[in-house]
């Protein structure tokens, strides 16, 4: 068949297709969709072979992509099924990356412990870690004189501190876990820094006897915070890995493979820190709950991150 | 020579072509969603004073800061078909290396990973990445496994209509009747004298001179395309 008449032939069955691509969430549209995508394939296939001018099988390779893209569009009310994420996909996720959640934990919390006790015991140690303003901010923050804990003086409402944490907390967390793609080397320093930096506050707070204000503040909170960094630091970590220790793969491959399992960790980390930024600005900065509350609360929550977090291992297939 | 082509194989069976798209547009799109970014925060500084830049409309301000900063290409990326409105613009969409659509798990790498593609300056080390590799991949997409690749239409112009076909004198091969069908298909893109100067080179098959060449030449692409 010239291509003449092929395209004659056709051309009703493409302006078919073009128009309901224009519309395609319609019902009858995507019955027509489905039913072509595979007489489409044909013609292109065909147009190919038979060696039909390049427009026309452009034209034709166009439309398979577009009908292609739409049979396989991400279907949000299909994908997102938040009770299995919950119970399910983000345990999993964790306890098949539990190793890089240690080693995270520890190059988070061993330098925290190291710049803690240095601080505690040390006077001047504190300024070595952090600059002198910031030292002033951290003990004016928690000066048992203040009326509101945790807060930059400017800040006059819990909903400002919200938006405070959640653009600040979480984008470092995101850096973190970006950081990874560098062999794991920038998820490693902002592991590192961080731990370095709460741990001197802790310890230079301590030291100052601020224990009645600083401790019961951070506890509710940092259960969900300090965990989700660490978790973060895991899904960085694990870039980083595929980059070293490549397995079967190519380097690219494995990189990708990577990019796709630390999917669920990634949302689990977005959660978490959207909860630790609103117990922050609604539940620690409270001045009017007693510390025995705030710590019975912070007990109560650090337990149930802790045993969630590590009731991912059932899932995993043998 | 740079090859922009791209070709997957997909479950229809066939081999689909997609041309996968350089720095230059990519920093054309991004500039659009930066200016339409800074726009949209502007609105929501101005609208956030009277609720108090450090209370109600500050917490909310920043709230909003955080989802432009990193939600903003995710959701048009995995909602919009791939294209944020500045990608739209240009005419070029991120799509998996599959070529089938981005999902919001794999938007969300492939936008996390700008921050790095960032560093120091200006998508420096992203620059760097995309032309150190075929497809153009900055980091966020070689952990994502995605692409951005153009979807713009090319158009054809129509063919004219009054061409009366004409069977060649001699018979040619199957790549030689498709050269002639192009020769007539984009003739309305070549100048007159290009298209004698090529005319002459067929002159053993038309057996005419310049512009009665062409015609000739016009007239056999018809007749291979069916013409009647």
């Amino acid at each position: 068949m010239k291509q003449h008449d092929f395209e004659q032939q056709h051309r009703p069955t493409w302006q078919l297709i073009e128009n309901s691509l224009e519309n395609p969430a319609q019902e009858d549209n995507s019955k027509i969709l489905a039913q072509h995508y595979l007489l489409l394939c044909q013609h292109l296939a065909i147009a190919k072979e038979r060696l039909y001018d390049a427009a026309l099988v452009e034209r034709l390779n166009g439309l398979v992509l577009a009908l292609y893209r739409e049979l396989y569009r991400y279907r949000a009310e299909t994908r997102l099924n938040f009770y299995a994420f919950f119970k399910r996909d983000f345990p999993l996720a964790i306890y098949r990356h539990r190793y890089f959640v240690l080693l995270a934990f520890l190059v988070f919390v061993l330098p925290g412990l190291t710049a803690g006790a240095w601080t505690y015991f040390d006077e001047e140690a504190v300024y070595s870690i952090l600059d002198a303003p910031e030292v002033r901010q951290v003990e004016r923050m928690y000066d048992p004189e203040a009326r509101k804990l945790g807060r930059e003086r400017e800040a006059d409402t819990d909903i400002f501190m919200f938006g405070f944490y959640i653009k600040n907390n979480i984008s470092v967390a995101f850096r973190c876990f970006a950081g990874g793609i560098v062999l794991g080397i920038g998820t490693l320093l902002v592991l590192f820094f961080n731990g370095m930096f709460i741990g001197s506050v802790a310890g230079h707070l301590t030291r100052l006897d601020y224990v009645e204000t600083f401790y019961p503040f951070v506890v509710g909170h940092g259960s969900f915070e300090l965990t989700a960094i660490v978790f973060s630091g895991a899904a960085g970590l694990r870039l980083g890995y595929a980059l070293v220790n490549l397995g079967q793969f190519s380097r690219l491959d494995a990189l990708r493979l990577a990019g796709r399992d630390v999917v669920p960790m990634l949302y689990g980390i977005f959660l978490m820190l959207v909860i630790a930024a609103f117990l922050e600005a609604f539940w620690s900065s409270s001045t009017t709950l007693s510390n025995e509350v705030k710590y019975a609360v912070g007990a109560l929550l650090w337990t149930l991150v802790l045993v969630y977090s590590c009731s991912g291992r059932r899932y995993e297939s043998r | 020579m740079l090859d922009t082509g791209y070709r997957v194989e997909i479950p229809g069976g066939i081999n689909l072509d997609a041309q996968v798209v350089g720095p230059i547009p990519r920093c054309f799109a991004f500039a659009i969603d930066l200016a339409i970014r800074g726009i949209i925060f502007f609105v929501l500084l101005i609208a956030s004073i009277p609720f108090g830049p450090t209370g109600l409309g500050g917490g909310f301000l920043l709230i909003f800061l955080f989802a432009v900063e990193w939600l903003y290409p995710v959701l048009f990326e995995v909602y919009w078909r791939g294209q944020t409105p500045g990608k739209k613009a240009l005419g070029i969409s991120v799509i998996n290396d599959d070529l089938t659509p981005v999902t919001l798990g794999v938007s969300l790498v492939r936008n996390l990973l700008r921050s790095i593609d960032f560093i120091p300056l200006f998508y420096l080390v992203g620059l760097v990445t995309m032309l150190s590799n075929r497809r153009f991949q900055r980091l966020g997409d070689l952990a994502a496994g995605t692409l951005v690749i153009s979807v713009r239409e090319s158009n054809r112009p129509a063919l004219q209509r009054d061409i009366v076909p004409l069977a060649p004198s001699t018979p040619l091969l199957r790549t030689e009747q498709t050269s002639i069908i192009e020769f007539l298909q984009r003739s309305q893109q070549l100048s007159e004298p290009r298209q004698r100067e090529l005319a002459a080179i067929l002159e053993g098959i038309t057996h005419e001179k310049g512009d009665d060449g062409v015609e000739q030449l016009h007239r056999i692409g018809a007749w291979f395309l069916g013409v009647r």
